[in-house]
């Protein structure tokens, strides 16, 4: 219903029924409101115009009940909205395990995506319908954000580290895809379409557009390209064992504990100094310059990718890293 | 009518000449001072708006460059914000009014007055070389790595001329503390004081406490620029999101140190108009400090889409929740205080009737900003620009125009063209409401802000509010005209010409340079109106109180 009213864009993914549900709620409450005030306004200035120029107000300006009323009715509006905003907020930011994973780049002035699947893409995304999807979101240069009206989600993308949405689109059609923070000169031009299509039209989408490599591959052949095996692999290693390290927690050299996330796995890349893992040494140098933003959108795809460990030696090897 | 005549000798004619303006250390002069720099920034700010709103007639963008665009919609947002908004109110109407009201001869110190002046018009000039020199893209905001490493503009002269301005800001605030502190007449205690005065004290609080972190925040950027140290860059180690925690650390308090002194405006204001003292002068009073202080943790409901943590999210929106409950508690007091009351529709009580309808509109867009769920979709779209419209245009000029209008007899001794002056304020009232209305609808459609151009079917809205913003630049250049005219022309005003309580009122209009020809003494509270004129006393006035 509330895609129908002129001031909500189409309604195209899970999240928008509660989005525009929590906005019906807020204009209602407003409107209340500023028409309550209006009106009193209004009613009181004619209601109590001055009829003659000596003429002096009425003693009236005290009344602890009418205080309390004013303070404690908007607090409890105020709380409620909150809580409700809050709701949506985190189902927003909630990915559920099993969506399918999209890498987006963006860069003055253009946003380059990745499928799973390997198809690249340039201010233009192809969706399934009725599957959930995961974004993985950096930017090369200076911070952009990404947003689809339709679908209500947005998140900015900022150079030097991950942020994620997700959503499940919900209806067939093209979405317009804008960047919302301001960029430089074409800001306004970075823009482009979002293409929610049937599972099996999105298929044969995929079909039609050549691939070089998977996200997975292409990170298995930047991980052989610079060697990482030579400290990561095998058991003994100097550096901890990766298979099935991505979204698990680890210890620390320099105490606590991380969850080995994407923004982890890519510092851990640029940055390894910052948080060693317990039982190892800072030995390894960065691989900043060496490796683009997608190549590490794509090793971390790599890394997702491998298994836990199943044998008793890598289970070993493991041990001093994840307890 | 009684013909009321000029008095012999006023501040405005004791001493004459180029110099005597210049080097003056009256703080009613400092205050007609800051009204032509303001003044000069708000035309300015108004010429960029007017160029925006032109481009934008338009789903391409047809008129100027993309780069030209984005210059404009900078300088707007700069001018308006550093050089008309902040200074305004405390500048023109606080420094002339304040230390009256208190039954002051001066501010606690006239020559950190005038210097902040002169440092405010250095920064100002600082700003306009900027802009000469090219000026600057990268919004009011700053936000690197874009301005830090990417922009050509001139970031580094623009930054300087807000840097500087911060000062004129905390000598402003540092003043105003010491003179309430430190200067009120016998009798007037804390709770005798105007709710004006409350308000601007509330604001000082903010500009001295806030406007530090925006120098500093500066300082690093001009740093990061220069010799890329490093700070906000990711390339080394940096972090460009820590900018946009310290630059609203003071610019979400800033909203306050601009929206404070137009409420304080409005209770002097409906008081005056209504004939009543203002209801729940305490509540009124303690909310604005309420605000004050709130306004300093709530930054991050800027950043919800930023990567900031979730869970910091959440505790901002809370916070931010809060901020709701001070200034429903002012609205209401202000609309009960017309309950009752004497009521007379003049020029500045009709300011304060739109400011009423338009801050509650601009307040209750700012809970839906609040709300998370709901400011991922409209974050950095038009519903943004429309909300912040409401509060500075709707809250701040509203208040800042019923001031002016409110004291202008007192500054001139003249009465202005009333038939022009409700002209005017129709004018802006439509005008505004056709301006930035559509805004939120565009916002809520999800139209970007900063957008050079638009997809087509965004258009309609567009004109709409391109059209208001001309009805609305007709109605803001009105008061430029009928108030000069009034200086040659206007109908003197007398002492009182609005019937107001108030120590600014028992003085000569205008009034002498040392404001009071006796000192005044105070033996009575703000807004003492008498007794009730259809009632019986009933104990309502004790005895002996006026």
């Amino acid at each position: 219903m509330p895609s129908k009213l002129p001031f909500f864009p189409e309604q195209a993914s899970s999240f928008a029924g509660d989005v525009d549900a929590l906005t019906l709620w807020l204009i209602g409450m407003s409107a209340f409101f500023t028409l309550l005030i209006a009106g009193l306004v209004v009613i009181f200035a004619l209601r109590f115009r001055r009829r003659s120029p000596d003429q002096v107000g009425t003693k009236f300006d005290e009344s602890p009940l009418l205080e309390i009323t004013w303070t404690v009715i908007p607090l409890l509006i105020v709380l409620f909205t909150f809580a409700w905003g809050a709701k949506v907020y985190f189902r927003l930011y909630r990915a559920p395990a099993g969506a399918a994973e999209f890498h987006v780049t963006g860069k003055q002035w253009m946003w380059k995506t990745q499928h799973p699947t390997g198809q690249r893409e340039i201010n233009e995304l192809h969706l399934p319908v009725g599957e959930p999807a995961k974004l993985l979101l950096t930017s090369e240069d200076v911070i952009h954000s990404f947003f689809i009206p339709a679908f209500r989600v947005k998140t900015d993308v900022v150079p030097g580290r991950f942020t994620t949405m997700w959503f499940t689109p919900t209806r067939t059609g093209r979405y317009h895809l804008f960047c919302t923070e301001y960029c430089g000169t074409e800001h306004s031009r970075m823009i482009g379409w979002v293409t929610v299509q049937e599972p099996e039209a999105y298929q044969d989408w995929l079909a039609s557009v050549p691939v070089p490599a998977t996200l997975r591959e292409r990170g298995e052949q930047v991980f052989a390209r610079l060697g990482c095996a030579e400290c990561h692999g095998g058991t003994g290693g100097r550096g901890p064992a990766l298979e099935g390290i991505a979204g698990r927690e680890v210890e620390l050299a320099a105490g606590g504990r991380v969850r080995a996330d994407e923004n982890y796995l890519r510092e851990s890349i640029v940055d390894p100094g910052a948080k060693v893992v317990a039982g190892f040494l800072p030995l390894m140098p960065s691989f900043r310059g060496q490796v683009d933003e997608e190549e590490i959108g794509a090793l971390i795809s790599y890394l997702k990718s491998l298994p836990e460990p199943t044998t008793a030696a890598a289970a070993a090897a493991s041990e001093s890293v994840i307890r | 009518m009684i013909a009321h005549e000029m008095p012999k000798s006023h501040y405005l004619n004791a001493e004459h000449g180029l110099k005597s303006w210049l080097l003056t250390l009256d703080h009613k002069r400092i205050g007609l001072l800051y009204l032509l720099g303001v003044s000069f920034f708000f035309l300015l700010g108004s010429a960029f708006a007017m160029l925006v709103r032109l481009e934008l007639l338009t789903p391409e963008g047809d008129l100027m460059s993309a780069d030209a665009y984005n210059h404009v919609f900078t300088m707007h947002g700069v001018f308006m914000v550093f050089f008309f908004l902040i200074p305004a109110i405390p500048g023109v109407l606080g420094n002339f009014a304040l230390p009256i009201m208190i039954g002051a001869k001066d501010v606690a110190f006239p020559k950190l007055n005038l210097l902040s002046w002169y440092v405010f018009m250095t920064g100002g000039m600082f700003t306009m070389y900027g802009l000469l020199s090219g000026g600057v893209d990268t919004g009011w905001t700053f936000y690197p790595p874009y301005s830090s490493l990417y922009s050509t503009s001139a970031v580094l002269p623009v930054g300087l001329g807000v840097f500087i301005n911060g000062f004129a800001s905390i000598l402003t605030g540092v003043n105003f503390m010491v003179t309430v502190h430190r200067m009120r007449a016998p009798g007037m205690t804390w709770f005798r004081l105007p709710l004006f005065v409350w308000g601007q004290y509330a604001t000082s609080l903010v500009m001295v406490l806030g406007t530090p972190v925006i120098a500093i925040t500066l300082v690093l950027l001009v740093l990061e620029r220069l010799f890329h140290f490093g700070i906000f860059d990711a390339a080394k180690g940096g972090d460009p999101v820590l900018f946009q925690h310290l630059f609203w650390f003071y610019s979400h308090p800033a909203v306050y140190i601009m929206i404070l002194p137009a409420m304080a405006v409005i209770s002097e204001v409906i008081a005056a108009f209504a004939r009543k003292r203002i209801f729940g002068y305490h509540a009124v009073a303690f909310s604005s400090i309420g605000i004050a202080v709130l306004g300093f943790f709530v930054w991050g409901h800027h950043m919800y889409v930023s990567s900031q943590s979730v869970y910091a999210g959440v505790v901002f929106s809370l916070l931010t929740m809060l901020v709701a409950i001070p200034s429903a508690i002012k609205v209401f007091n202000w609309t009960f205080t017309l309950y009752k009351g004497a009521v007379a529709l003049e020029m500045p009580m009709l300011y304060a009737m739109g400011f009423l309808g338009l801050f509650t509109i601009g307040g209750l867009t700012g809970v839906f900003l609040a709300t998370l769920g709901f400011d991922v979709h409209v974050h950095d779209t038009y519903f943004v620009v429309a909300h912040f419209h409401y509060v500075m245009v709707g809250g701040t000029i509203m208040g800042y125009l019923g001031g002016l209008h409110f004291w202008w007899p007192k500054m001139t001794g003249r009465l202005y063209s009333t038939f022009w002056g409700k002209t005017s304020g129709w004018l802006v009232f439509v005008g505004f409401n056709l301006t930035f209305f559509p805004q939120f609808l565009l916002g809520m459609q999800g139209m970007p802000r900063r957008y050079h151009a638009y997809p087509e079917e965004w258009q309609v809205l567009n004109v709409l509010s391109s059209a208001g913003a001309s009805v609305l630049g007709v109605g803001l250049i009105l008061p430029v005209i009928y108030f000069l005219w009034s200086l040659r022309a206007g109908r003197v005003a007398g002492p009182n010409p609005w019937g107001a309580r108030g120590l600014e009122w028992e003085t000569s209009s205008p009034p002498p340079t040392l404001n009071f020809d006796e000192p005044p003494v105070v033996d009575h509270e703000a807004y003492d109106y008498g007794p009730p004129t259809d009632e019986p006393a009933a104990g309502a006035a004790p005895a002996g109180a006026r």
